[in-house]
C-alpha cells in the first residue's frame, strides 16, 4: 500500500495493534454517549467540531463565490449578511474555541502528565453535552430565519433592529460558555493535582502550559460574554434598556463588555496552537526546545496582558483619547511575548536533526503564517494607522492569518502529530505532506490579497463593492478553492487510515512525552503502571528508550553550550 | 484613477501623507523581521535536515543574552510605532479652531448631510479644498461609520452621541465615501461621494444651490417656539431657565461647581437629558425631549442657539461663571 517513511523505518520494527484499548474496550452507542473516558470525549468533540467546521466552511464558500463580481451575483444582501454572521458564529464559538482544548487537550493532556483521566470525568462529559445543547440552539437560529447581526452582535442593531433569530443564537452561545468554563476548571485542577511522580511544573510539556494559560482565560473571561449576550437577549425580549440609547442605554457599553471577553478569546484560539507547535518543533528537530521557561512564561504573560487590551477594537467609537493611548500601548506590550515564542522556535531549529514529517510542515507553516498575522497586528494596534484600516479587509486578512493560518494550522498539525496515538495507525505520509503544502499555498492566495484590499479602503461585510476591487477579490476566491481542497484531503485520508493505515506502534516519531510511553491507542486507564518522570522535557540525550544512536547532528567536535 | 493596480488609495487630505508614511515605517520594520525569520527557518530546514535516521540535534537549552535581546529590541521598535501612531491620532482627534462645520446624520441606509447654510445633501458632500472641515455626526438608529479612504479618515457614528472628525481636503476631486461599520441589510450600499471643489467653486455652488427651504435657522427658530423652549429660556436671563444668548462656545458653571464648554454635544445632551448637567443657580425643571426630536431637528435647534451668539449678551456676561447656560 504505502511505504513507511524514513523516520518510522528507524527501528525497523513491525507493530501490531494492542489487544485491548480505549476504542474497543466496550461497544455500543451507550458506551460512547455515557463515557467518562477523556479520550472518548475528545473523539466526541472531534466529530462535533468537525461538523461545525464544515458548516462554517460551507458558508465561507458561498461568500467567496458571491464576491467574484462587484455586484455579487449569488445571494441577496439579506442572505449575504446571514452567511458571514453564521460563518463567524459557527467558526469562532463552535469550532476555533473548543477545537484544540476540547479535542487535543482532552485527549492528550492527561496522558502528557501521566494521569489516568481528568480530575472530573463526569463534568468533562457534561461539558460536551452543554456544547451540543448550545450548538442545537445556534443551529435552530440558523435554520429558522438565520442570524444577521455579525458575530460581534453590536447593539442596538442586534438588540433592537435585527429581524433575525438573535435570541436563540445568544442563548446557544450563553449555554456553550459553560462548556468552556467547565473544561477550563477541569484542566486547571488536573494540572495542579494529578501530575505523575517526577512531573514537576518545569518538566511539563509546553502544550500543557499553553492549555493551563488558556484555561485561565476560559474561567475568567467566558462568564462575561455569557452574561453580556444574555443582556442582549433580555433587551430584545423585554425591552430592558441596557444598550439601546432610546431606552437610556449605551451601545458602547456593549462593545466594552463584548471585547473584554472576545479579545482574550483570540488568545484562547492561538495559545493552544502555540502549545502544539512547541511540541512539534523539538520532536522533529530532535533537541530540547530553546528557552523553555521563556516559552512557558510567555503563555502566561499573553493570558494576563491579553485581558487589558480590549478597547483597541474601539479606537474610533469616540472613546477618550487617553483610553485609546493606554490601550494602544498595552496592545504593543502583548505583542512581545508572541515575538519571544517565534524567536525561540526558530532558534530551536538551529543545529537540529530536522525531519520533514507532516506535523513539522504544519509547524513550519504555522510560523510563517502566524508571523504575518502577528506582524500585521502591529499595524492595527497603531492608533494613527487604525484610523484608516479599521473595519476594512485589512482586519479580515489579519485575523484570518491568526485564526486560520495560526490556530487551524496548529490544530491540524496537532491532529497529525497525535493521530497515531489517537487511532493507533499512520496516515499516508506523502499525501499528507502534499496536502499541507496545498493548504499553505491556498491560504496565502486567499488572504494576502485582502491586506491590499483593506489598505485600498474596501470595508468588510459588504455584499457588493466598487469595480476597482474585483481583481483582488477574484484572486482571493481562487485561493479559497485551493484552500478547500487542503481541508478536504486530510478529512479523507485520515478516515481512510483508520482501517488501512500502517500500525503505528507506541512511539512512531519518536517523541519524548509521557503520552508516547503507552500503547497506541492507549488502554482506557492510559497507563497500566503509573509512570515516573526522571528526565527533563524534550531531552533526547538521556533517553535510551527512544532507541536513537546519539549521532549528534552537524559533525561538530563537541556539543555547543549556551550561545551559538 | 491612478495606476492599473494601485497599492494605496489616492492621497487627498492632510492626513493621507502622514498615515502613508507611518504605514511605510511599520511595513519596513515588519518586512525586515518577516524576511529574516522566514529565511532563517528555511535555511535551518535545509542545512540541518536529518542525515542519519537515528541522529539527534545538538542539545542547546537557551541563552539568556539572546532572550534579553529579543525582548528589548522588539519592545523599543514597538514603542516607536506606538509613539508615532499616537502623534497622528492625537492630531486627528483634536480639531483645529476655525473649521467649516458640516452636520452628518447616518440612518439605515443613507447619509444625510447639512451644509453650514442649511443646504441638504444625501449620500454626497461638497467641500472646499484646503479648508479645515469638521463633521459633527449623529445616528438615528444603529451604529454607522463614516469612512473616506482617500482622506485616510473614519469615525463611528453612534446613536445617542455626537462624534466629530476633522480633515483638510488637499486635492479637488471625487472620492468614495463608505459606511464601514456593519449596520444591517443594505450596509454595502450606504455609500456615496465626496466632491472636493476649488474654494471659489464651492462658494458659488453653495450660494447657487442654497434654497431657503432648508435653512436650519428658520427651522430651529420655529422649533424653539413650538416646543415651548422660549417660555423659560428668556433672552434677558430673567426666565425660569438661563438665557441662551451667547451660550455657544462659552463656559458654563454647573451646580456641582464644575465648568463645562457649551459645544454641540453639551447642547444636545441638555435637550435630551436636561438633568445630566444643571446650571448653577437654576432648578432642574426642564422635561426631557428624548424621543420627541429627530437628529435633524436637534441640529436645527443647535444651529438656532448658535446664532444667538450675535445678540446682546445676558446681563451677567458672556456665559462665564454665574447663571448663564442652561435649563
Amino acid at each position: 500500500m504505502h511505504t513507511p517513511t524514513s523516520t518510522r523505518a528507524a527501528t525497523g520494527a513491525v507493530y501490531k495493534m494492542p489487544q485491548e484499548h480505549y476504542l474497543n474496550s466496550t461497544y455500543g452507542i451507550r458506551s460512547w454517549l455515557l463515557t467518562t473516558d477523556h479520550k472518548r470525549i475528545a473523539l466526541l468533540y472531534l466529530l462535533s467540531v468537525t461538523f461545525f467546521f464544515f458548516v462554517g466552511g460551507m458558508f465561507a464558500t458561498i461568500i467567496r463565490i458571491h464576491l467574484m463580481t462587484p455586484q455579487g451575483f449569488l445571494v441577496t444582501p439579506e442572505t449575504y449578511n446571514k452567511l458571514f454572521t453564521m460563518h463567524g458564529v459557527a467558526m469562532i464559538f463552535f469550532f476555533l474555541i473548543p477545537s484544540i482544548p476540547a479535542v487535543l487537550g482532552n485527549f492528550a493532556l492527561p496522558l502528557m502528565i501521566g494521569a489516568k483521566d481528568l480530575a472530573f470525568p463526569k463534568i468533562n462529559l457534561l461539558s460536551w453535552y452543554l456544547y451540543i445543547l448550545g450548538g442545537c440552539f445556534v443551529l435552530y437560529s440558523f435554520s429558522t430565519g438565520g442570524l444577521d447581526t455579525g458575530w460581534t452582535f453590536y447593539t442596538p442593531l442586534s438588540s433592537v433592529y435585527s429581524n433575525s433569530a438573535v435570541t436563540p443564537a445568544v442563548l446557544g452561545i450563553f449555554i456553550n460558555g459553560f462548556s468552556s468554563i467547565l473544561t477550563g476548571l477541569n484542566f486547571v485542577v488536573t494540572v495542579h493535582t494529578m501530575r505523575a511522580p517526577g512531573m514537576t511544573w518545569f518538566r511539563l510539556p509546553l502544550f500543557v502550559w499553553a492549555q493551563y494559560a488558556t484555561s485561565i482565560i476560559f474561567i475568567l473571561g467566558t462568564p462575561v460574554i455569557a452574561i453580556t449576550l444574555l443582556l442582549v437577549g433580555l433587551e430584545r425580549m423585554f425591552h430592558l434598556g441596557f444598550f439601546n440609547p432610546a431606552l437610556g442605554g449605551d451601545p458602547i457599553l456593549f462593545q466594552h463588555l463584548f471585547w473584554f471577553y472576545s479579545h482574550p478569546a483570540v488568545y484562547i484560539m492561538i495559545l493552544p496552537a502555540m502549545g502544539v507547535i512547541s511540541e512539534i518543533i523539538p520532536t522533529f528537530a530532535r533537541k530540547p526546545i530553546f528557552g523553555y521557561s521563556f516559552i512557558a512564561g510567555s503563555s502566561i504573560a499573553i493570558a494576563v496582558i491579553g485581558f487589558f487590551v480590549w478597547a483597541h477594537h474601539m479606537f474610533l467609537t469616540g472613546e477618550s483619547v487617553y483610553a485609546a493611548l493606554a490601550f494602544s500601548f498595552l496592545s504593543y506590550l502583548v505583542a512581545i511575548p508572541s515575538a519571544v515564542k517565534v524567536f525561540n522556535w526558530t532558534s530551536t531549529l538551529y543545529q537540529g536533526s530536522i525531519s520533514w514529517d507532516t506535523p513539522m510542515l504544519y509547524g513550519l507553516g504555522f510560523i510563517g503564517l502566524f508571523l504575518i498575522g502577528g506582524l500585521t497586528g502591529l499595524f492595527l494596534a497603531c492608533l494613527g494607522l487604525d484610523i484608516h484600516i479599521h473595519d476594512t479587509y485589512f482586519v479580515v486578512a489579519h485575523f484570518h492569518y491568526i485564526m486560520v493560518g495560526g490556530a487551524v494550522m496548529g490544530y491540524l498539525g496537532g491532529i497529525h502529530f497525535w493521530w497515531p496515538k489517537i487511532s493507533g495507525r499512520l496516515y499516508p505520509e506523502y499525501l499528507a505532506r502534499v496536502s499541507a503544502i496545498i493548504l499553505f499555498t491556498g491560504f496565502n492566495l486567499t488572504f494576502f490579497p485582502q491586506f491590499i484590499l483593506g489598505y485600498l479602503g474596501m470595508p468588510r461585510r459588504y455584499h457588493s463593492y466598487p469595480p476597482e476591487f474585483q481583481v483582488l477579490n477574484v484572486m482571493s476566491t481562487a485561493g479559497a478553492s485551493i484552500l478547500a481542497l487542503g481541508y478536504l484531503l486530510p478529512m479523507m485520508y485520515l478516515v481512510w487510515s483508520l482501517k488501512y493505515g500502517t500500525v503505528a506502534g507506541p512511539n512512531p516519531w519518536p517523541a519524548t512525552g509521557l503520552e508516547w510511553k503507552t500503547d497506541s491507542p492507549p488502554p482506557t486507564e492510559n497507563f497500566l503502571v503509573t509512570p515516573e518522570v526522571t528526565w527533563e522535557p524534550y531531552d533526547f540525550e538521556t533517553r535510551p528508550d527512544l532507541e536513537l544512536d546519539h549521532i549528534v547532528a552537524g559533525k561538530l567536535p563537541a556539543p555547543a553550550h549556551g550561545d551559538d | 484613477m491612478q495606476a492599473q493596480f494601485p497599492l494605496i488609495p489616492e492621497q487627498a487630505s492632510n492626513f493621507a501623507p502622514a498615515v502613508d508614511l507611518l504605514m511605510l515605517f511599520i511595513v519596513v520594520i515588519c518586512l525586515f523581521f518577516a524576511v529574516a525569520i522566514t529565511a532563517a527557518v528555511v535555511y535551518f530546514f535545509f542545512k540541518y535536515e536529518r542525515k542519519h535516521q537515528t541522529e539527534i540535534g545538538v542539545p542547546i537549552h537557551g541563552d539568556s543574552r539572546l532572550e534579553t535581546a529579543w525582548i528589548v529590541v522588539p519592545l523599543v521598535l514597538a514603542m516607536a510605532m506606538f509613539a508615532w501612531g499616537a502623534v497622528v491620532y492625537v492630531d486627528y482627534r483634536h480639531s483645529p479652531g476655525d473649521t467649516l462645520d458640516i452636520y452628518v446624520v447616518g440612518k439605515q441606509w443613507m447619509w444625510k448631510v447639512q451644509q453650514p447654510n442649511g443646504l441638504k445633501e444625501i449620500n454626497e458632500i461638497h467641500l472646499p479644498v484646503d479648508r479645515d472641515v469638521r463633521l459633527i455626526m449623529a445616528s438615528e438608529d444603529v451604529i454607522h461609520d463614516f469612512s473616506v479612504p482617500a482622506f485616510r479618515v473614519k469615525m463611528d457614528v453612534v446613536p445617542g452621541h455626537y462624534n466629530t472628525m476633522w480633515f483638510r481636503p488637499t486635492k479637488a476631486g471625487h472620492y468614495r465615501l463608505y459606511c464601514s461599520q456593519y449596520c444591517g441589510t443594505n450596509h454595502a450600499i450606504m455609500t456615496g461621494w465626496i466632491t472636493v471643489m476649488e474654494q471659489g467653486d464651492y462658494a458659488a455652488w453653495l450660494s447657487g444651490a442654497a434654497g431657503a427651504e432648508g435653512n436650519p435657522l428658520v427651522a430651529g427658530e420655529k422649533l424653539f417656539a413650538e416646543k415651548a423652549c422660549i417660555t423659560c429660556h428668556l433672552s434677558d436671563g430673567k426666565g425660569r431657565a438661563p438665557s441662551l444668548n451667547g451660550l455657544y462656545g462659552g463656559k458654563v458653571l454647573l451646580a456641582d461647581g464644575i465648568t463645562v464648554t457649551a459645544d454641540d454635544a453639551y447642547i444636545r445632551e441638555s435637550i435630551l437629558q436636561p438633568n445630566a448637567k444643571i446650571v448653577a443657580g437654576y432648578q432642574p425643571l426642564m422635561p426631557s425631549f428624548q424621543g420627541q426630536l429627530t437628529e435633524e431637528q436637534i441640529i436645527a435647534l443647535t444651529a438656532y442657539i448658535k446664532s444667538l451668539q450675535n445678540e446682546p449678551p445676558p446681563p451677567t456676561g458672556v456665559g462665564t461663571a454665574p447663571p448663564s447656560g442652561k435649563k
